[in-house]
C-alpha cells in the first residue's frame, strides 16, 4: 500500500493545537510530493496553546508567531476540531480507526511542586495558574487570587516566573493596552501589591531568565528594581564556568544586575525585588490559615562533576513576610489516557518521536509526539521546530516503510462524523477565524489587540445557533 | 537547558553490560546498536565504561582480546552526570575531558547515557530555535 496519494493520502491526527502541533503539520506539508490530510484536535475551542494562554500579554510581538499557524491552518488537507478532548470525547481505539498515525502534542500541562511544607496553605499557587488565569485560559478563568496582599513571593527565575513578577508591577494603563483577560485587568486595577520578590535559587550567572527579559524589569516604569549587590557579586564558581564556556550572554546578564545593584530606588510606587542564592524551605501560616511568609535557605555554588554549577544550602535561614506565593520551579507532563507515559521525564515514553511499548521497548506502529510532551519543558515556542522535524522524519520514513496504523475506515466524513456524535460544540477552522474577528473587534473599539472570550460557553453563544443546538 | 530534556526523547535504553562478561559480547552488542560505548554496571550502579576506542587500543597491543574481561578494558575514571546538570557545562566538560559519553545517574542509579552527539544536536536545536523565535519578533517590529 502506497500512501500519500490523492486516492490514499496519509491520514494524521494531531492532538494538541500548539506550536508543537502546527509545526508537526508544517513540516509534513513540506512534503508537496505527497498527499497528507492532517486533523488537529484541542480540548480548547481556540488553538495556538501556550502562545494564546502562556506567552505574557504585555508581549504581544512574540503573538505573531500564530501568522505562521494560520498559513498551515488555509491549507486545503488541513482540519482543526477544537473543543474535543483526549480521552474523553476521543480514544486512541477511535483515532486507530481513522488515522495512519496519531501525533500528541499536549505540552507539559502540570506545574512542579517545591515539595516544602505550606505549599498548600491558601494564598500559595502555582505560577502557570496565575498566567493560565490572566491570559483567559478557560479552565482558569475562575481562579482566585489575595491581591490585596501588599508582598508577594515568586519562586523561580524562569521566563514564567519573570512574566508573573512584571504583570504584578505593570500599571492598569499599560496592562489596558494588551490582551490580557478582562477580568484579571480589572482585579489588578484593584490590585494592592507593592513588593514583588523574585526568588533564584542559584546566582545571577544562571538565571534562565534572558537579558531582553533582565533589561525589560529595569525599565518598567511604575517599579523600581531592587538588588543586593552582594548577591550579583561573581563569585569564583561562576567566575570560572563563565571564563571556561566564554558564554557572553550571561556575562552580560550579569554586568546589568550588578548595575541594578548600584541603582537609587527613584521612589516608584512599586519595588521589584530580585534575590539569588536562596531556596524556600518553607512557606508560613500566617496564623489565621494562610500564606504569611516563606522561609529561605541562603545557598552557595558549588560546581558538579559535569561542571554545572550547583545550589548548596548553608545553615543561615531567612524569613520573607509575602502574603501570596507563586511557584514557578518547572513543568510537568499529563498522562493521556492509553499511550505509554515515562515517569522519569514526566513525558510520552519515546525514542526521537516514536511512541514506545512500555514492554518491549519497541516502536507502536502509528503513534508519535512532538513538544514538550515529547521532550519536557525546555526551550522557546521556535525550539519546537526542529523537534517537530525529527519526529515527522521518523513518520515519513515509517509510512513508506509501511509501519501505519491501518484504520478500518480511512475517510475524513467518518471523523467529522464521529466527532459531532461524541462533541456536538466542536468547533472549525472558520469558528475559530470568526471568534478572533469578534475578539479583535471587542479590541478594536477599546485600543487594544482583543478582548479575548474566556469561557467556553460564551464562545459558543458568540458563534450562534449551530453550536446550541 | 538541561541534560533531562535529551533523555527524554531516549526511550528508556541505555546499554550496559557487566564486568565479567567478555569483550566479544560487549563488542556483539555495540554492532548490534551501532553505539560506540557501553556501561558497565553493578546492578544498576555504573562502574565504568566500556568504550569501542578501549577495544581499538587494546587490540592494537593484543590480538586475542575477544576472550578478555570487560573490567579489563574498561575505563574506571567515570564522569557521571545529574539530569539537571547543564546542557553547556556537560558539552564543556565532555569537550575538555574528551569524553564522548557519559552516564547519568540518580542516586546513583544509571538512567541514561548522553553522547556528545546528542549535545551537539541540542544545542543546535536550542539556537535554532532561538534564532527562529528572534526573527519573528524582529520582523513584527519593522512593521
Amino acid at each position: 500500500m502506497v500512501l500519500g496519494t490523492a486516492e490514499q493520502p496519509l491520514r494524521v491526527a494531531v492532538f494538541g493545537a500548539g506550536p508543537a502541533g502546527f509545526y508537526v503539520a508544517e513540516h509534513l506539508q513540506r512534503r508537496a510530493d505527497l498527499a497528507i490530510d492532517v486533523d488537529m484536535f484541542d480540548r480548547l475551542p481556540t488553538p495556538y496553546g501556550l502562545v494564546r494562554a502562556g506567552v505574557a500579554p504585555d508581549h504581544q510581538k512574540i503573538k505573531a508567531v500564530t501568522a505562521a499557524f494560520d498559513k498551515v491552518a488555509a491549507q486545503p488537507r488541513f482540519r482543526f476540531f477544537g473543543g474535543v478532548e483526549f480521552g474523553k470525547d476521543l480514544s486512541v481505539t477511535d483515532l486507530r480507526g481513522h488515522y495512519h498515525q496519531i501525533v500528541y502534542t499536549t505540552g507539559a500541562q502540570t506545574d512542579r511542586r517545591m515539595g516544602i511544607p505550606g505549599e498548600d496553605l491558601p494564598g500559595s499557587h502555582p505560577a502557570t495558574e496565575f498566567v493560565a488565569w490572566y491570559n483567559g485560559h478557560p479552565d482558569y478563568r475562575d481562579c482566585q487570587f489575595d491581591l490585596s496582599q501588599e508582598r508577594v513571593a515568586v519562586v523561580g527565575v524562569g521566563n514564567v516566573a519573570v512574566d508573573v513578577a512584571r504583570i504584578l508591577c505593570r500599571t492598569p494603563e499599560e496592562l489596558a493596552r494588551t490582551d490580557i483577560a478582562d477580568h484579571a485587568l480589572e482585579a489588578l486595577r484593584h490590585s494592592r501589591v507593592r513588593e514583588v520578590y523574585l526568588l533564584g535559587r542559584r546566582g545571577a550567572a544562571q538565571a534562565a531568565f534572558t537579558n531582553p527579559e533582565v533589561k525589560e524589569l529595569g525599565e518598567l516604569p511604575d517599579a523600581d528594581i531592587i538588588v543586593r549587590p552582594e548577591e550579583v557579586e561573581l563569585d569564583p564558581v561562576s567566575r570560572e564556568a563563565l571564563e571556561q564556556s566564554g558564554d557572553r550572554a550571561s556575562a552580560k546578564k550579569v554586568e546589568i544586575l550588578q548595575s541594578y545593584a548600584q541603582r537609587q530606588p527613584a521612589g516608584k510606587p512599586r519595588r521589584l525585588v530580585v534575590r539569588f542564592l536562596v531556596s524556600p524551605v518553607a512557606v508560613l501560616d500566617n496564623g489565621a490559615g494562610s500564606v504569611g511568609a516563606i522561609r529561605l535557605v541562603r545557598n552557595r555554588l558549588v560546581a558538579s562533576a559535569t561542571g554545572t554549577v550547583q545550589a548548596q544550602p548553608t545553615d543561615h535561614v531567612e524569613e520573607l513576610p509575602a502574603g501570596l506565593v507563586f511557584r514557578s520551579v518547572g513543568y510537568r507532563g499529563v498522562p493521556l489516557p492509553g499511550v505509554p507515559f515515562d515517569d522519569k521525564w514526566g513525558v510520552v515514553l519515546n525514542e526521537k518521536g516514536r511512541v514506545l511499548d512500555p514492554d518491549s521497548k519497541q516502536p507502536l506502529p502509528g503513534e508519535y509526539t512532538a513538544g514538550w510532551i515529547k521532550r519536557g519543558p525546555t526551550g522557546v515556542i521556535g525550539t519546537n521546530k526542529p523537534d517537530a522535524a525529527e519526529t515527522v522524519a521518523a513518520m515519513l520514513d515509517d509510512a513508506a516503510a509501511g509501519h501505519v496504523v491501518v484504520p478500518a475506515e480511512p475517510d475524513p466524513a467518518a471523523v467529522e462524523r464521529l466527532v459531532r456524535q461524541r462533541q456536538p460544540h466542536a468547533v472549525d477552522w472558520n469558528d475559530w477565524l470568526r471568534l478572533n474577528a469578534l475578539e479583535i473587534e471587542r479590541g478594536r473599539t477599546r485600543g487594544r489587540p482583543r478582548v479575548k472570550f474566556t469561557r467556553v460557553d460564551e464562545m459558543l453563544d458568540a458563534l450562534g445557533n449551530r453550536h446550541r443546538p | 537547558m538541561n541534560i533531562a530534556s535529551i533523555l527524554a526523547t531516549k526511550g528508556d535504553k541505555v546499554f550496559t553490560i557487566r564486568g565479567e562478561q567478555t569483550i566479544r559480547e560487549a563488542l556483539v552488542v555495540l554492532a548490534q546498536h551501532n553505539i560506540g560505548a557501553l556501561v558497565v554496571v553493578d546492578g544498576l550502579r555504573p562502574i565504568g565504561i566500556l568504550s569501542e576506542r578501549d577495544v581499538v587500543r587494546a587490540a592494537v597491543k593484543n590480538e586475542a582480546v575477544f576472550p578478555l574481561l570487560v573490567n579489563q578494558l574498561m575505563t574506571r575514571d567515570l564522569v557521571l552526570g545529574d539530569p539537571g546538570d547543564d546542557l553547556g557545562a556537560v558539552g564543556q566538560t565532555m569537550v575538555q575531558r574528551r569524553i564522548r559519553h557519559l552516564p547519568v545517574v540518580v542516586d546513583g542509579k544509571l538512567v541514561g547515557m548522553i553522547s556528545i552527539g546528542d549535545i551537539v544536536k541540542a544545542q543546535r536545536d536550542r539556537y535554532q530555535g532561538e534564532v527562529d523565535t528572534l526573527q519573528i519578533i524582529v520582523m513584527e517590529h519593522g512593521h
